[in-house]
């Protein structure tokens, strides 16, 4: 794996003019990204939030989501490394595009921004789905909240949200706490609580629900509540990572600019949190924040630096990793102290938390466990936000060899005593016997 | 041999003994050409392969052995079979085998014979096929004279039952350890005869090397203390026996310890104890006869009521200790398999594994006249001329005839340990048979030629019955060898030496025949003999030389070669990486590590119940269970056999209620029950839906249907029930030519997990109203 990702290092360096723009293991962060709108009116409607994006350098296509040209990858390659779509109506996509493309295309390690809103089509639905992320199913419905709405919101109808429930994490959202609530106007969306790949990024307040604000509920809403997710995060198995947005006019200039107030609330802000807000998202999602990278597992008997084919049991071991955070620009070592590590044979038999230099080298010490069998060294590192770390190393464990017992066990000297005693005295009785006459 | 025992050189009796001598030996060594050659058929219809299971698993630490050596071997820890547990195979193998092969490996390749250690696995077991039939040879002279040994060795050589085990290939524990039973038998008769402590301590090796070999070691310390037991008790208590049975208990325990699989299983566990009761008992019984030579028999009598008492109780306390160990151990002390032989249902009642496998259930009668043929019709006749006279020796091989019958019935596999004993009665049979035709013949030629000259007849009626091998020689040795004993026991044993001679002389000329009747008799024991060689050979040839890993079948067509296993495995160790771990029903362990190179999860070694109830649980669970299971111990391909296209009816849905009921075992959950309708076993579409959603069923009838639209099973003779279904969590990634072995992989965990709404959709109407009247708080 290392001498891997050195030889891509060295050939990234040759070919550092073509390259410098893709996206490699060793810099993940997305680079040209395909940004797919059913209007092409939305590039200069929400062009703050594109423009963010390319001053931190993306290369960013625009598309109309029906363009017959449309194409994710040529001759096996993928073209982009990142998908945005705005294009909540759009019934199909041209080209070659559908929502099983779409899903290869996360499947692949590539990232997705997704944004539906009121009457999204059954095709950003199906991506959503795919996602995990179900959206309500009356496709005339949106989010409304008679108490955390936005005082600027002029049709009185309570659907532009103001919200702040934002999750509680630095590297979702940056360290800088988002201090205006979030407009919203849009399509309400939920969860299965069983999924854990997915994560409410900004959610409703307990007096939202999801209902057609135009007409007269006949029946009562089917989302309601803090069920109801606004905005969320999917980061699949693969750490391909996904955003899903039930409003595209949460990107737009117009909300970014527009000045906030909570309803029942005295503070009033000069802009909403709507751009830090999709701007530090957009830095997690195309990976310029929370990308962990680990080297491999290193191992040996304390006093050796070679790693060994098997340990004995009771050996005494090392074991250290090297895990670095990607900063955006350049890796950095990883400092946290919840990093641990299994010596797993079925289960774990050691549990250990590393312990770390504050230079990306994690490492701790142990002995190994009275018992044989073939255990794994595994570092499994699931942090909300960062990518998933899942490592494993096998290694055997051997019992004793026939001469590593130990020779003489002084408890059992009596007995040598007895067997030697006996064996001279029958010597000497025999002796005694045949010859004393 | 017998040439030191010829008396006086020069006289026309010695000459014919040297002459009888030299043949004999040329006899013999046309008897291993014999053994040897007759197992040769595998290599010559099939190849030089190593057969079946066992053999590959030996073969494999023969290979590790000649490349890494002794100390290696015995500290082999192998990280390949039992993962995630690991074996220690150096701790818990037979070593004997191993060592035997590796040794013969390193000789020849010292001197510079440059044979692959495979060919040398292949050729032991017919090697020690020659040497095991010279043992006989060695035995049955011991008992009744170098004729009947002769008889004896030819028929070992061939008897199918031993075949079976050892066949060019057949690279298995009994492949040296039947030389090694007889050789032990032999020094112990040997002793028993001489009384010599040399034979005693060789004995005591011969015991050690098959401790070395095989578990049936277990069998040898049983019987001969029975056997001691029953000279005991008998009144044939001698200084000799004292010697056979005493040394081979101490220094055998001692060398039987060395060995790691055995270890203190040689002190603690009750296969043992009937072995060290009988020496308490020896010691008691020689210390009564020295005893008895140093009191008067008034104190004597004394003496006897004291230690009698004293003996009582001391034997009262141990037997009490005994039974409270015994009786405190799980199992009762026994292991499984030895439960199994004392009580034949034992096994199929608690312990699944030990019956599902085939050579552990009772054999039908059509196979011992298959294993043994007309051995078994000469056997009585063997045991009544064991009887006249009885001595030492023959009760022995009386007690070992006995004793095999019994276990044989019990297993299968045992058979084996039948064979030499009805080789060795059958031989003593002929032997004798042949005696009495042909001296009644020579003596009804000699009456006819010189019916006049008195003198001659005189010396051919001594002669005849001397010189025609056995049983002359016999009572000559008796009386030799009776002559040893202790003074004390001189007069005791002196009676019965004598009276035999006595009656055999007049047995001998009521046994005068009629020449006729002779000379038919004598042709129809030669046609039984050929009937034997007859059977032996088509045994040799047809039954029991597949090596079933390649399969043959001939049809109208022609032959047809079935090489689907060797083709799977290849395409293991060519297209898996080297640390995969492979999952299959144990049968197939060893071959997998074997041939393929790949980490298995259970093998034929089958010491963890659990490990293979795991995997049996697996195969009977439904797929995301059995997928669950597996990639908790880091599966990553699954195996199959799978016979019903061409009808190989060994295959894994025919051994399934085996996993069924060995899963069943550990695991409550998977009921025997659930996968029959009505106490059948079916496949059909008529079985359980349990039966049809199990992971062996989907697994080994996944696309089936496409080849002949219809999907007949050819094994089970129906069509299959569920015939066109989907994996959701394994994929096929290899079948063989003829389908015979599957391989799935596990796919690996989805990457995204799905939402629901599509789910939702369908049911739209249904699930809405339900819910909202449920959910509705207004209302």
């Amino acid at each position: 794996m290392m001498n891997l990702s050195r030889s891509v290092a060295l050939i990234s360096l040759f070919l550092l003019p073509l390259l410098s723009f893709s996206f490699s293991v060793d810099n993940p962060t997305d680079r040209r990204v395909l940004v797919l709108l059913d209007d092409l009116s939305l590039k200069s409607s929400h062009s703050i939030f594109f423009n963010t994006l390319k001053s931190r350098g993306f290369d960013l296509d625009f598309k109309l989501a029906e363009d017959s040209k449309l194409a994710l990858q040529r001759y096996g390659q993928y073209l982009y490394d990142g998908l945005i779509i705005f294009a909540p109506s759009t019934e199909r996509l041209g080209g070659s595009l559908d929502s099983k493309s779409i899903a290869d295309f996360v499947d692949s390690g590539r990232d997705l921004i997704l944004s539906a809103d009121t009457y999204a089509s059954d095709l950003i639905r199906g991506i959503a789905t795919e996602c995990g992320v179900d959206f309500d199913e009356d496709s005339s419905a949106m989010v409304i909240d008679h108490t955390s709405f936005s005082v600027s919101d002029v049709d009185g109808d309570h659907t532009l949200i103001a919200s702040d429930d934002f999750v509680k994490s630095d590297v979702i959202l940056g360290k800088t706490k988002i201090e205006a609530p979030v407009l919203f106007r849009g399509v309400a969306h939920s969860l299965n609580p069983s999924n854990n790949l997915v994560l409410k990024v900004l959610s409703a307040s307990p007096s939202a629900y999801s209902a057609n604000p135009s007409s007269m509920l006949s029946s009562p809403p089917q989302l309601t509540g803090s069920a109801i997710s606004l905005v969320s995060v999917m980061q699949a198995r693969n750490n391909a990572r996904v955003v899903i947005s039930g409003s595209v006019q949460l990107f737009s200039d117009r909300l970014i600019r527009s000045g906030v107030q909570k309803a029942g609330s005295p503070n009033q802000y000069e802009k909403s949190g709507n751009e830090q807000f999709v701007t530090e998202l957009s830095k997690w999602v195309f990976h310029e924040r929370g990308h962990l990278k680990a080297g491999s597992l290193v191992h040996h008997r304390v006093g050796e630096t070679d790693e060994p084919a098997i340990y004995r049991i009771k050996d005494d071991l090392e074991f250290s990793v090297e895990i670095y955070e990607w900063s955006g620009k350049s890796w950095e070592p990883y400092v946290a102290n919840d990093v641990q590590v299994q010596f797993y044979m079925m289960s774990p038999y050691v549990l250990k938390t590393l312990s770390t230099d504050k230079k990306g080298l994690f490492h701790t010490s142990f002995k190994v466990p009275d018992v044989y069998g073939v255990f794994q060294f595994k570092v499994e590192y699931e942090k909300l936000g960062y990518s998933t770390l899942s490592l494993s190393k096998q290694i055997p464990v051997r019992p004793y060899r026939h001469n590593e017992y130990e020779r003489f066990i002084p408890t059992a000297y009596p007995y040598y005593g007895a067997c030697f005693t006996t064996m001279a005295g029958f010597f000497v009785f025999s002796f005694v016997y045949l010859y004393h006459k | 041999m017998a040439a030191l025992e010829s008396p006086q050189p020069g006289t026309p009796t010695a000459m014919r003994n040297a002459f009888g001598n030299v043949l004999s030996v040329l006899i013999l060594v046309l008897i291993g050409v014999l053994a040897f050659s007759i197992r040769l058929f595998s290599v010559i219809k099939y190849e030089s392969v190593i057969h079946e299971f066992d053999p590959y698993f030996n073969y494999r630490v023969t290979q590790f052995l000649s490349k890494n050596g002794i100390y290696e071997f015995w500290n082999w820890f192998d990280d390949r079979t039992w993962y995630p547990l690991g074996r220690v195979i150096g701790g818990t193998v037979y070593p004997g085998l191993t060592l035997t092969a590796g040794t013969i490996w390193w000789v020849l390749n010292s001197l510079n014979i440059p044979l692959s250690v495979e060919t040398v696995c292949v050729f032991t077991a017919p090697v020690f096929s020659a040497f095991a039939s010279w043992a006989t040879y060695l035995l049955t002279k011991e008992v009744k004279g170098s004729g009947a040994g002769l008889a004896a060795a030819a028929l070992l050589a061939m008897v199918p039952s031993y075949i079976s085990r050892s066949v060019a290939g057949s690279y298995d524990n009994e492949a040296v350890a039947i030389f090694a039973l007889i050789f032990t038998f032999y020094l112990y008769i040997k002793t028993l005869n001489t009384g010599s402590l040399f034979y005693a301590t060789l004995n005591a090796l011969a015991y050690f090397y098959m401790v070395c070999s095989w578990g049936g070691y277990t069998f040898i310390i049983n019987l001969i203390p029975m056997h001691a037991l029953l000279c005991i008790v008998t009144g044939r208590y001698s200084p000799r026996l004292y010697i056979a049975y005493a040394p081979l208990v101490v220094l055998g325990t001692l060398l039987a310890a060395l060995v790691p699989v055995v270890g203190f299983n040689a002190v603690l566990t009750s296969e043992h104890f009937a072995s060290f009761l009988v020496f308490i008992i020896i010691h008691v019984v020689a210390l009564v006869y020295y005893i008895k030579g140093i009191l008067s028999p008034k104190m004597f009598k004394v003496a006897v009521t004291l230690v009698v008492s004293i003996g009582m109780v001391v034997c009262f306390i141990v037997v009490a200790i005994l039974v409270a160990l015994v009786a405190s151990s799980p199992t009762g002390g026994w292991s499984g398999r030895s439960l199994s032989l004392l009580d034949p249902t034992y096994a199929s009642k608690y312990i699944p594994i030990i019956a599902s496998v085939s050579e552990h259930q009772p054999p039908t009668w059509p196979s011992y006249f298959m294993d043994i043929n007309v051995l078994a019709f000469l056997v009585p006749a063997g045991i009544i001329a064991c009887f006249s006279p009885l001595s030492d020796a023959s009760s022995f091989v009386v007690l070992y005839i006995v004793m095999s019958v019994y276990f044989s019935g019990v297993m299968v596999r045992l058979m084996l340990v039948l064979a030499p004993a009805a080789c060795i009665m059958s031989g003593i049979a002929l032997s004798q048979a042949f005696d009495v035709f042909t001296g009644s013949i020579k003596y009804q030629l000699g009456a006819l030629s010189n019916s006049t000259d008195d003198t001659e007849d005189n010396t051919s009626t001594n002669n005849a019955p001397k010189d025609d091998a056995s049983a002359g020689k016999t009572d000559k040795g008796e009386e030799i060898v009776k002559e040893r004993p202790s003074k004390k026991g001189k007069k005791k044993e002196r009676e019965p030496a004598d009276k035999p001679s006595v009656k055999s002389k007049i047995k001998k000329k009521a046994l005068v025949l009629p020449l006729e009747a002779s000379i038919v008799a004598l042709l129809l024991l030669i046609m039984l003999g050929a009937f034997y060689v007859i059977h032996c050979v088509w045994a040799a040839a047809e039954a029991y030389s597949a090596p079933s890993i390649v399969l043959t079948s001939q049809s109208r067509d022609g032959l047809h070669v079935f090489d689907d296993f060797r083709e799977s495995y290849a395409w293991l160790s060519h297209n898996t990486d080297v640390d995969d771990k492979v999952a299959s029903w144990w049968d197939y362990g060893y071959q997998t590590t074997a041939m393929a190179n790949r980490t298995v999860i259970v093998d034929n070694n089958t010491w963890n119940n659990t490990h293979i109830a795991t995997v049996g649980t697996a195969m009977s669970s439904p797929e995301k269970a059995a997928w669950e299971i597996f990639n908790s111990l880091d599966v990553k391909y699954v195996l199959v056999v799978f016979g019903g296209l061409i009808g190989y009816p060994s295959d894994d849905i025919n051994k399934f209620l085996w996993m069924v009921r060995i899963g069943g075992g550990v695991f409550p959950h998977i009921k025997e029950a659930d996968y029959l309708r009505d106490g059948q076993y079916r496949i059909d579409s008529e079985a359980t839906p349990t039966m049809l959603n199990c992971l062996m069923y989907k697994l080994s009838y996944y696309r089936f249907v496409e080849t002949d639209g219809k999907g007949y099973d050819r094994v089970r003779r129906t069509e299959i029930g569920k015939k066109n279904f989907k994996l959701t969590h394994f994929e096929e990634v290899f079948t063989s030519h003829h389908w015979m072995v599957r391989i799935y992989k596990l796919k690996p965990p989805r990457n995204r997990i799905r939402g629901r709404a599509k789910k939702l959709k369908s049911k739209t109407s249904s699930g809405l109203s339900s819910k909202s009247v449920k959910k509705n708080p207004w209302i």
